[in-house]
């Protein structure tokens, strides 16, 4: 019955989400609901609020009005030791993957096992090891600096890190930005396999086309700050809609205007 | 009406500016003395700011040390006061220059060196990712930091720097002046009083204390790409470098104004 009734309850919900920064209002009023084991894709165009959602959702950013729910739990305006607690549920893969140069990969790979104190030190390069496998590296790759991997690689350390911690809910910031179609391909497969091996949520934001093909289960596109249609993956290329239209063909015309100034 | 709209401005934008420092160092404060610590980031920053700082600020401390010693020769010599010359190094050096030169070296070593990093890791969403990982940027980056250069500073930096400048006097006195070493000694020895020492270690505490936040406040707020890691740099220096030099006036005024 339980486990029934926390099915139907998404994993996290906005409503009403809104963040402005000065006089620039970047999300209006969003609303989105992410179900248990669903992985979502939320797409839109540079500038039209997708990574300030993820920022909000990961407590990064504070939202002037709306709600934001995780497991049915609000989460605006938690103290210190609440937010712990919720961030313990994420993962986030980063779009330059984020890598602290400081520190080798294996410690990048374990910092937040090693930050909770969950592992040893001693432990750490072994499980460090082991993550890196999961997501095709080989272990002499744990002993590098992350300046010594190429983008593809430190895509994939990044993978490793956001999922060590075994997280409920993983983020994917333009994950294939920057890298070349086989490699972008590899990072969608990668995704795949262990958000479904993990049974994890998977909220990603992108404008690649393809990985969207490959990663959603649904898809929500973004445009001035408001979710303006969302639906599972198979049904955008039949949304109705004449921005998702333009957007998933890439055309210049369309009711999406960007602002280029012609000689 | 614009004048007074560019007065109004400037004035709503230095009470902005004052108000995240405050609640930067008050964050920075709480999270200094509350668990987590994080023993392995703080040794490895006393290593970086301590350690590595000692060879530029023994130098400097040597060489300023002998200049100091030379101007007093040549000037005292014009009313013969020459003599003077121990103890007056030693009081220059350990309650001025000691402390504020070493203050301003480590500012341009250290303070910018904290800017460009944390600035470098903000731009490049590292500090983000710090916090998904269930890690507080303040306990592991800022913490660190301000603890180390704290008591570097006193415990490490400003007593070599104090040291090796009145050992730089000594060496030219002795050596091209014409003192005797044994009188020279005593005369250092006997001129030096604690309060002396406690004002050093006192400014320089404080310097560290403002070196770090300068360099952790700028680096931290960081906007943009490499222009802005650069100007977080230079505001870091040249404020450390303000704050240095206002905060060595207040000290001296407590402990020798009478």
């Amino acid at each position: 019955m339980t486990a029934a009734l926390e099915k139907n309850v998404p994993k996290i919900s906005l409503k009403g989400l809104h963040k402005e920064f000065g006089p620039k209002v970047v999300l209006d009023s969003v609303d989105l609901d992410v179900m248990p084991g669903e992985s979502m894709v939320i797409i839109g165009g540079s500038g039209s609020g997708k990574s300030v959602t993820l920022k909000c959702i990961l407590g990064l950013l504070h939202p002037e009005r709306g709600s934001i729910k995780v497991d049915g739990e609000e989460t605006t305006g938690l103290n210190r030791s609440d937010r712990k607690r919720i961030q313990r549920k994420f993962g986030m893969l980063f779009q330059g993957a984020a890598l602290f140069d400081s520190l080798p990969v294996w410690e990048n790979v374990t910092f937040g096992l090693l930050a909770e104190q969950k592992i040893t030190r001693r432990d750490a390069v072994e499980v460090a090891i082991e993550n890196l496998r999961s997501v095709g590296l080989s272990p002499d790759v744990a002993h590098l600096s992350p300046a010594e991997l190429s983008g593809g690689m430190q895509k994939r350390v990044g993978l490793a890190r956001a999922i060590a911690n075994k997280p409920e809910i993983i983020f994917f910031d333009e994950p294939t930005t920057g890298l070349d179609p086989i490699m972008a391909d590899v990072i969608n497969e990668l995704i795949t396999e262990r958000v479904k091996e993990m049974g994890a949520t998977a909220l990603t934001i992108t404008h690649d086309m393809s990985s969207v093909r490959k990663i959603a289960d649904k898809v929500a596109m973004i445009y001035k700050g408001n979710i303006i249609w969302s639906g599972p993956r198979n049904d955008i290329d039949q949304s109705g809609n004449a921005y998702v239209e333009q957007f998933i063909h890439g055309r210049a015309e369309g009711p999406i205007q960007m602002e280029v100034l012609k000689a | 009406m614009n004048f007074l709209a560019v007065i109004g401005r400037v004035t709503f934008r230095f009470l902005q500016a004052s108000g995240r420092l405050g609640i930067f160092t008050a964050s920075a404060l709480s999270h200094m003395f509350t668990p987590p610590f994080y023993f392995r980031s703080l040794g490895r920053q006393m290593m970086v700011i301590g350690y590595y700082s000692l060879p530029v600020v023994g130098l400097t401390a040597l060489f300023t040390g002998a200049a100091l010693a030379l101007n007093i020769f040549e000037g005292g010599s014009r009313f013969n006061a020459s003599s003077a010359l121990p103890s007056i190094v030693v009081i220059g050096i350990v309650r001025e220059l000691g402390p504020v030169l070493c203050g301003l070296i480590v500012a341009g070593r250290v303070s910018a060196s904290m800017a460009a990093e944390l600035g470098t890791m903000r731009v490049t969403e590292q500090i983000d990712a710090m916090a998904t990982l269930s890690t507080d940027p303040f306990k592991y980056l800022i913490a660190p930091r301000i603890i180390a250069t704290t008591l570097m500073m006193p415990f490490m930096l400003v007593i070599v720097a104090d040291v090796i400048g009145v050992m730089g006097g000594y060496l030219i006195a002795t050596g091209k002046l014409g003192f005797n070493s044994a009188n020279y000694m005593k005369l250092t020895m006997d001129f030096l009083e604690m309060p002396d020492i406690y004002a050093s270690l006192t400014k320089a505490a404080v310097f560290g204390f403002f070196i770090s936040l300068m360099g952790c406040y700028h680096g931290y707020h960081s906007r943009g790409g490499a222009q802005g890691v650069g100007i977080s740099t230079t505001n870091a220096v040249v404020s450390a470098c303000m704050l240095i030099l206002l905060s060595n006036y207040i000290v001296t005024e407590i402990f020798f104004a009478s």
